[in-house]
């Protein structure tokens, strides 16, 4: 398994008319996440974030290829 | 300024009978001769229903305002019979182009399957819109259109309403049995009866100049964020008629909007976004705040809210106008039902039900974007720019980057007017959704299926093998339900039905159509029901629920 880098959100049961609008829940649901915290608090939220998604992906292959995706182009 | 247009003048009159000693009652009465009010007032003539049509105004709209019309606004604007002439004078596009700095991240073609008859999108400046509508109004002598009829006071009863109108000659009163409240974002008739709009206001302020130049670019939505030329703010550019460009800068909220909108501070922004000496000409500037807000209810008993001043969306995504000429389209055909009495009243309360579903998904997209375009906090910014940069590679960035989700008509597929599946189909064409287009030929013409569907009930059936039984006791019933066949290309119908035959097969596919398939279309164009088979009494229950004669 390699990394996804094609368009991958979805919810179980829940139909969706347009293409839009699974990648739009996530980034609601995200910029929500951090309504009403400090930068400090919301860096510690993205950190644990951070180890929470690579437990649950698991596999170091696919990990190492994001931890590089996400260091280019600084 | 204002130099590609002229604006028409037209004369006060009262409508006939008003100004006398007796007080005058008429059936529809709408207040504003905007896009939306006038798309109501077309809807209604074109059934035989007399309008009146009051407005405070003497002329169309300043300034270009509403320019992108979706394909759906287009389609209903085609059942009006003024889709030709807005389609001919705008400028058609589907491809969207979004910058970031000096690259391209992301673009999105609106209308990826071409075989429907409008595109994805026209820009046109608001004014062409209204006289084309004005213009409409002129083919039916039962449309009263009056200008400087200011109404000064509502009072709603249980069977009529009482509407109090200023003119230059004084004050009348008039009554209508029903009430269309088509007046505009700050909605006077909303303050008078008290009723409560909410909703937030965005802390940002935006500049928009049309300006008149020869310019290259082609027909096509471009929008930067954070442009060399605009450095930390969005600009959006889009073509509209005339060589009339609309160029919109976002300003930040700090901006002094009397300031910016000095010709000497706003050209040097058009000079740096243009990035040459190409003259141009400043036609019409405005510096805009909007809010995201909508009533609670858009129907009050006699008096409906439509377009503006029932609901307010941030522009990026074209959502305003749109979604008001499809409130109209949704409201008249119930309204006319009622006014015959064929269908009760409750049946009113689904134009609120399903024009307030389709309202909020109006304000979740054009809030999703505006919080995209105009992050609120450090945080959201990162993610933004991160989007943004990741998009330069990965598919799935691009999906996230969000400059607008522009204007598609909504799915009631939560309706109750709707008859839930019994048979299982694939596709979006579920009960509830508007119907896509399909090119068909009919009586050996080419056409469209949208040009031959609403203003009635039909049931479509697939390929039927003989003349479906049950049809002619389906069209004499009290609201008439006309079956109509669609075949294969080469095919032909049962002896004494008319065909649309689907000649590229687009029919099929979009609405999976397998032999004897048939639907139950509302008068405007969405499917309320649809079954494997013909089946006559499942038709009649379908009917009588989407009218509320269940």
């Amino acid at each position: 398994m390699s990394l996804i880098t094609t368009p991958n959100f979805y919810k179980t049961g829940k139909r969706y008319f347009r293409d839009f609008s699974p990648n739009d829940d996530f980034y609601e649901m995200l910029i929500d996440t951090h309504r009403d915290l400090s930068d400090e608090q919301s860096n510690m939220v993205n950190a644990k974030l951070i180890l929470l998604l690579a437990n649950h992906i698991g596999d170091m292959d696919v990990l190492a290829e994001a931890l590089a995706a996400a260091r280019e182009d600084l | 300024m204002l130099k590609t247009y002229s604006y028409p003048k037209f004369d006060f009159r009262l409508p006939t009978g008003a100004g006398g000693t007796k007080v005058p009652r008429y059936p529809a009465v709408v207040v504003g001769a905007g896009p939306v009010g006038m798309a109501a007032a077309i809807d209604l003539a074109q059934q035989g229903v007399p309008v009146v049509i009051l407005d405070d105004d003497d002329t169309v709209s300043v300034g270009s305002r509403g320019v992108c019309y979706a394909k759906r606004a287009l389609e209903v604007l085609d059942r009006l019979g003024v889709g030709d002439a807005v389609v001919e004078k705008g400028v058609s596009w589907n491809v969207g182009r979004t910058f970031f700095q000096q690259e391209e991240v992301y673009n999105f073609n609106l209308k990826p399957n071409a075989d429907q008859k409008r595109p994805g999108m026209i820009n046109l400046q608001q004014y062409y819109l209204e006289e084309y509508e004005i213009d409409r109004l002129k083919a039916f002598d039962n449309v009263e259109l009056c200008w400087k009829n200011k109404v000064v006071g509502v009072e709603p009863e249980d069977d009529k309403v009482v509407v109090k109108v200023q003119t230059p000659d004084g004050f009348y009163t008039l009554e209508t049995d029903w009430l269309i409240v088509a007046d505009g974002a700050r909605s006077p008739i909303r303050s008078m009866l008290h009723l409560d709009i909410d909703g937030k206001i965005f802390m940002d302020r935006f500049l928009i100049a049309d300006v008149v130049m020869e310019a290259e670019f082609p027909p096509e939505r471009w929008f930067w964020f954070d442009p060399p030329f605009h450095p930390g703010q969005s600009v959006l550019l889009h073509r509209q008629s005339d060589k009339c460009w609309r160029i919109d800068f976002q300003l930040g909220w700090q901006a002094d909007p009397e300031e910016e909108k000095k010709p000497e501070n706003v050209i040097p922004r058009i000079k740096a976004m243009l990035g040459d000496d190409r003259p141009f000409e400043l036609e019409w500037v405005s510096v805009y705040t909007f809010q995201c807000r909508r009533m609670n209810e858009f129907r009050h008993g006699r008096v409906f809210f439509v377009g503006d001043c029932a609901h307010q969306v941030s522009p990026f995504g074209a959502r305003g106008a749109n979604s008001g000429i499809q409130d109209t389209d949704n409201l008249i055909w119930k309204l006319k039902l009622v006014m015959d009495g064929k269908a009760p009243p409750s049946l009113l309360d689904t134009y609120s039900a399903e024009r307030t579903w389709g309202a909020d998904e109006n304000l979740m997209n054009s809030t999703r974007s505006t919080d995209f375009i105009t992050p609120k906090s450090k945080t959201s910014l990162t993610f933004r720019n991160a989007t943004l940069g990741l998009a330069r590679k990965h598919a799935f960035a691009r999906a996230l980057v969000n400059s607008g989700r522009l204007s598609v008509p909504c799915f009631y597929n939560e309706s109750s007017l709707n008859t839930p599946d019994r048979d299982a189909f694939s596709g979006d064409m579920v009960p509830g959704a508007p119907m896509d287009d399909a090119s068909i030929t009919v009586a050996g013409e080419d056409g469209w299926l949208l040009d031959h569907v609403g203003n009635k009930f039909i049931a479509l059936v697939y390929a039927p093998d003989e003349a479906p039984s049950g049809a002619a006791e389906l069209a004499g019933l009290p609201i008439p339900v006309t079956t109509i066949a669609v075949v294969p290309a080469g095919a032909k119908a049962p002896q004494g039905m008319v065909a649309f035959e689907d000649v590229r097969g687009t029919f099929a596919k979009t609405y999976d159509a397998k032999p004897g398939s048939t639907w139950l279309l509302r008068p405007d164009q969405h499917v309320t029901a649809r079954w494997r088979s013909f089946d006559a009494a499942a038709i009649r229950a379908a009917l009588a629920r989407a009218t509320c004669n269940a």
